[in-house]
């Protein structure tokens, strides 16, 4: 690497716009400038230092803000354009059958669905193009702190206190004129601005006074947030980091839970509550009237079980762990899991309450409940009278193309049939009938499986009342990168503060070498107006030559115009 | 001299840029691959998961305790046609492989006693049946669809995953497989 | 009387008191004859005093209801939008404790004023909190992400003085024409003020009953005469206005009407004004910026977005997701309002990066401050009423 040999004898890097010994211009654009650019201390941005091979402008390109910018914008874009349209996963279709996806958006948006349907934008968020860009945003971050924290660093280590007058002249709040004694003055400030919490080295005729420095690292310290965030993000989809599981849970039922081996969940109840208009409610009274009915409450009472020390899957050798009320916002956590609850459905069918009748004299055997998650085979009514299930369909299938089908479609009791034997001492031999729920029962002789004959009974099965259950949709996370996640968001956090919140603010006096003039510098990487009190502050009590800030044309103006 | 300094570095920083490179480029094409929420899921070589079931007769069956010998471990439904289908063809079989060192379990999911046993009696099923009532064999084998049939071989290890109905032959080819040497 | 009554009339006494304090930065910017008058100009001061006392009643407000309702009053659309008034007048106090500067309050209260108002069109009952709300974090979140937001609107107010201070509205050329639309598009939420006000004292009242996108039977109230009618609709209410036409099913009509009721009022009083001040609406305000240092709007600018943005972060970002992970088990998902804060966030990440290192000051720092303060009134607005995800309020 060439070095640049500047006039104080300081070697700098290929590239540096200021010394960063003296600060003296040292490329023909920081010469020709009024007031240099002060970004990274003019030092050499790695990335601006070699351009030949295809690397290094592959590196360059990443290593540029205004890519970085152009990432930014683009994402952002994107984003919104995503948020036209509802995503797939947010319609009431299910999203991974293409097909009923596709008929949505074309039925509901019409020819602007099926483009964004066919653009791939309904799962915008989850394609390969938008992940990459997140990738480049990723990449361009890394490249493009590393490339200038190191030679900021380096350079703000280096800085004398004693600056080149080429230096002083284009910052932009500059001063410069006689006092009495300068080196009583440069004294005197010293003094101040340490009273103002500054550090302040004086050396060779020169003060610097230098305060919040370490606010210049704030954006390397959020960029490294955001990087520890992505990363977190990017672990999730490594197998075993990141479980995301549903189930549903009927009350009363025990259930191993998907994806958190050897825990089950059995629920006690599921409670909907709405708020109520009477009572401590009363305040909302007119919004529960304007809405109808305002939920205040989904809760499912639970216990959660895991399997004893040693125990297998299925032995249902289980010890209890504790109890719990889920709602919605007070997820049931354990051994890293949160299961939440999503969605409830109300009402299935749990049980049916029959009686055993004399059809001639309508006259009631007796009364038996069958629990439809578990049937009992035969219900004892009294001497020598009891019903049989032969058989048990908890989704009938009933006709189907025009034959009766004895089966059951899904073993969830939608549309439950029974095939009873009915024994009562009139009847020894037995009466048999297919009993389905909402149609009279058909009474058939089942002895040979397939033919179904219909026969005349004598006795009958009346329906007398349904028991229901309600279920819990819970949804079961376990999530490693969390921590990853919040540990990014606090760094983020940090670095943004730091860089936002404090400012780096320098001041510069010293003496010029042949007029023996004072001169006077400040810069500050944002808030100016600070700064500027700073040093009026000092002025107040130590002699300095009166400065200005050279962006504020209207201040000169106005300045300008009391003279006149 | 200096010359030949200032092209090593060069050299040495284009290396380190090429190879930080390369690992970005590697992460953001790995990660296109990954979907979160994903489990790792069984596979052929894969140790079979350790069980205990009892069966409709009474019986306890521990996996373990077949180690020596061929598991046939079918999951399935009364409501599942593909299930009911191929159930006679495992029950021809189990007659030809109980004495060959293989056995049969077929892991009910969640369904009430009755169900399952009107339903051994209708097909006249010999081979023993099991009830998972609390799903927790099912998760531990992380069964999506039913039928899905697991083959155990004597050391325990899974052969095969099949997801699918079978036919008399492949339930006699599959036994054949995991069957004791 | 009631804690309900008390914070309804204590939101009235700010709003009036703004009004009062906002004559007053205007005197301060007509009458100080030089910049240092106009720093320590008696009417600012009066001006400032007044907004503390509005603010304080806000607070007042904000407080009363809170006791009432039992819940922080950030719940629905109406106490998101009066505490985000809240949060922008303080904001304002707190910069204009640092800077001075008469001219910002002359901006930024009435900005303040027009959201109170437009706050007040909505649905004003205290209501219940459905599960999903009921946590601390609806008080920290929301509370975070609407003082973040207020900041960032601070300087959207210092941009906009800029910007009217700068612009040469002499001469024809782009900016010109893009901050009269600014100037209209103010107009037009007063014109939706006005028009709500008008028809809501009128009683207007309009049924209908219709078929909704997913083909069932539905039913709603219109409050303004219903210009465009819901899909499929038949009109319950009789001797009302016949509408001009029916929209797609996917198209809620009656924000379509209340919207369209607002473009013509809002243009109606866009031309009166013009007609009245034969001038674009920028150049007669322009004058009331001139007392306005060009270097220091900028810098409020900047330090706002400066403060702004860590806040923001926290609240509508960071906060947000924590919540979202105890709610609804993920902590993002992608829902509009989601989004549209990582919009939000992404544009001000871009501002900053292109004042850092593009050296984007003055006009370009002032136009992207006022475009970020449009992105955060969409989300606010639109998406609340037009996308609507989970986040939709009443």
């Amino acid at each position: 690497m060439s070095k640049i040999k500047c006039q104080c004898g300081h070697e700098n890097p290929e590239g540096t716009q200021l010394c960063e010994a003296c600060g003296r211009p040292l490329s023909e654009e920081a010469k020709k400038s009024d007031i240099v650019d002060m970004r990274y201390e003019g030092s050499a941005r790695r990335s601006k230092t070699y351009t030949t091979s295809i690397v290094d402008k592959v590196w360059n390109f990443f290593s540029s803000v205004t890519v970085g910018v152009w990432i930014i914008v683009i994402l952002l874009v994107t984003s919104a354009i995503g948020t036209l349209l509802p995503q797939r996963f947010n319609i009431d279709v299910p999203p991974n059958i293409e097909a009923q996806v596709a008929e949505y958006y074309e039925k509901h948006y019409g020819i602007f669905g099926k483009v964004y349907y066919t653009l791939g934008l309904d799962n915008m968020y989850s394609s390969w193009w938008f992940k990459i860009l997140v990738g480049m945003l990723g990449v361009s971050i890394i490249i493009a702190s590393v490339d200038r924290v190191v030679p900021l660093y380096k350079s703000l280590k280096r800085q004398r206190t004693r600056r080149h007058a080429s230096f002083m002249k284009r910052q932009r709040l500059f001063g410069a004129g006689p006092v009495d004694d300068p080196d009583e003055s440069i004294e005197q400030a010293g003094e101040a601005f340490k009273k103002l919490k500054y550090n302040v080295k004086i050396e060779n005729d020169a003060m610097l006074a230098e305060k919040n420095r370490f606010s210049r690292w704030g954006p390397y310290v959020n960029h490294t947030g955001l990087i520890i965030f992505l990363v977190g993000v990017l672990l999730r989809g490594l197998p075993g980091w990141y479980v995301d599981e549903a189930m549903w849970l009927r009350e009363g039922e025990r259930k191993s839970i998907p994806g958190a081996q050897g825990y089950y969940l059995e629920s006690k109840g599921f409670t909907l509550e709405n708020y109520d208009v009477e009572g401590e409610d009363k305040v909302f009274e007119d919004a529960i009237e304007r809405a109808g009915s305002v939920v205040k409450n989904y809760q499912t009472d639970v216990v959660l079980y895991k399997d004893k020390e040693g125990a297998l899957p299925g032995s249902e050798d289980l010890e209890k762990v504790k109890e719990y009320e889920i709602v919605v916002n007070k997820p049931l956590t354990f051994d890293g899991y949160s299961i939440f609850q999503m969605e409830y459905r109300l009402d299935e069918l749990s049980g049916m309450t029959f009686a055993l009748v004399n059809k001639g004299s309508t006259d009631s055997l007796g009364e038996f409940t069958i629990d439809l998650t578990a049937p009992e085979r035969k219900y004892e009514l009294g001497e020598g009278t009891y019903v049989q299930i032969l058989d048990y369909f908890p989704d009938f299938i009933g006709t189907r193309n025009g034959k009766m089908e004895l089966d059951t479609a899904t073993p969830v009791p939608n549309n439950p049939a029974f095939i009873f034997k009915l024994v009562t001492p009139e009847t020894p031999e037995g009466e048999t009938s297919l009993v389905e729920i909402g149609k009279p029962a058909l009474e058939i002789d089942v002895t040979d499986k397939g033919t179904l004959d219909i026969v005349e009974n004598d006795y009958q099965v009346k329906f007398l009342a349904a028991d229901t259950h309600d279920m819990s949709g819970l949804t079961i996370r376990k999530d490693k990168t969390l921590y990853l996640l919040l540990v990014g968001g606090i760094i983020f956090m940090i670095g943004v503060a730091q860089g936002s919140y404090w400012q780096h603010r320098r001041v510069w006096i010293q003496k010029d070498e042949k007029t023996g003039e004072l001169l006077l510098a400040g810069h500050t990487n944002k808030n100016w107006f600070s700064l500027r009190k700073d040093i009026d502050e000092v002025a107040e009590t130590v002699p300095l030559p009166s400065y200005e800030d050279r962006a504020d044309q209207e201040d000169k103006k106005e300045k300008k115009g009391d003279d006149n | 001299m200096n010359n030949e300094r200032k092209a090593n570095k060069k050299k040495k920083r284009s290396i380190i840029r090429g190879v930080a490179l390369a690992i970005f480029a590697i992460v953001i094409l790995v990660s296109l691959t990954l979907t979160p929420g994903k489990q790792k899921g069984l596979k052929p070589g894969d140790m079979a998961p350790d069980f205990e079931l009892v069966d409709l007769d009474g019986n306890t069956h521990r996996l373990s305790d077949y180690r020596g010998e061929g598991v046939f471990l079918n999951f399935w439904g009364t409501w599942c046609a593909p299930c009911k289908r191929e159930m006679p063809f495992m029950e021809k079989q189990y007659q030809t492989f109980k004495d060959e060192g293989v056995h049969i379990l077929a892991v009910n999911v969640k369904e009430s006693d009755l169900k399952v046993d009107s339903f051994r009696r209708s097909y006249q099923l010999s081979f023993p049946i099991a009830i998972d009532k609390t799903e927790a064999v099912k998760d531990a084998y992380q069964i999506k669809p039913l039928p899905t049939t697991i083959l155990i071989d004597p050391d325990g290890k899974i052969v095969e995953i099949v997801q699918d109905e079978m036919n008399e032959l492949e339930i006699k080819n599959y036994m054949e497989m995991i069957q004791p040497k | 009387m009631d804690f309900a009554s008390l914070s309804s009339n204590l939101l009235f006494i700010s709003f009036i008191t703004y009004l009062v304090a906002t004559l007053f930065f205007g005197g301060a910017v007509r009458k100080s004859k030089d910049e240092v008058a106009y720093k320590n100009s008696k009417w600012g001061t009066i001006g400032l005093a007044l907004t503390i006392i509005g603010f304080l009643t806000h607070v007042g407000y904000f407080i009363t209801r809170w006791i009432a309702s039992g819940h922080a009053p950030v719940s629905n659309m109406f106490e998101f939008t009066t505490a985000f008034a809240m949060m922008l007048v303080g904001a304002f106090i707190l910069l204009f404790m640092i800077y001075r500067t008469p001219s910002l309050g002359l901006f930024a209260l009435p900005i303040a004023i027009i959201i109170i108002a437009y706050a007040s069109m909505f649905p004003r009952d205290i209501s219940p909190l459905i599960p999903a709300l009921q946590s601390n974090w609806l008080t920290i979140h929301v509370i975070t992400a609407a003082l973040g937001e207020a900041i960032l609107a601070i300087s959207a107010v210092a941009g906009l003085i800029y910007l009217i201070k700068n612009i040469d509205m002499t001469k024809r050329s782009r900016e010109r024409f893009w901050i009269e639309v600014v100037m209209f598009v103010v107009t037009l939420v007063i014109g939706f003020v006005i028009s709500s006000v008008l028809f809501s004292t009128m009683g207007y009242e309009a049924e209908m009953n219709y078929v909704d996108k997913d083909g069932r039977d539905a039913h709603i109230v219109y409050n303004n005469p219903p210009l465009f009618a819901m899909n499929e609709y038949e009109m319950v209410t009789e001797g009302v206005m016949t509408p001009l036409a029916a929209t797609p099913p996917i198209v809620n009509a009656k924000t379509l009407t209340t919207f369209s009721w607002s473009v013509i009022f809002g243009t109606v009083i866009y031309l009166l004004l013009r007609l009245i001040f034969r001038r674009p609406l920028a150049a007669v305000v322009q004058p009331l910026t001139k007392k306005a240092n060009s270097q220091l709007m900028d810098e409020i600018g900047y330090r706002s977005v400066l403060i702004g943005f860590p806040v923001f972060t926290l609240g509508a970002l960071i906060f947000a997701m924590i919540w979202a992970h105890e709610a609804w088990s993920r902590f993002w998902g992608w829902d509009p309002k989601e989004v549209w804060a990582l919009i939000t966030w992404l544009f001000y990440a871009a501002f900053l990066h292109l004042r850092l290192t593009r050296g984007w000051e003055g006009k370009k720092s002032a136009w992207l401050a006022v475009v970020g303060f449009i992105i955060i009134m969409f989300n606010l607005i639109a998406v609340n009423l037009i996308i609507a995800g989970l986040h939709s309020y009443a």
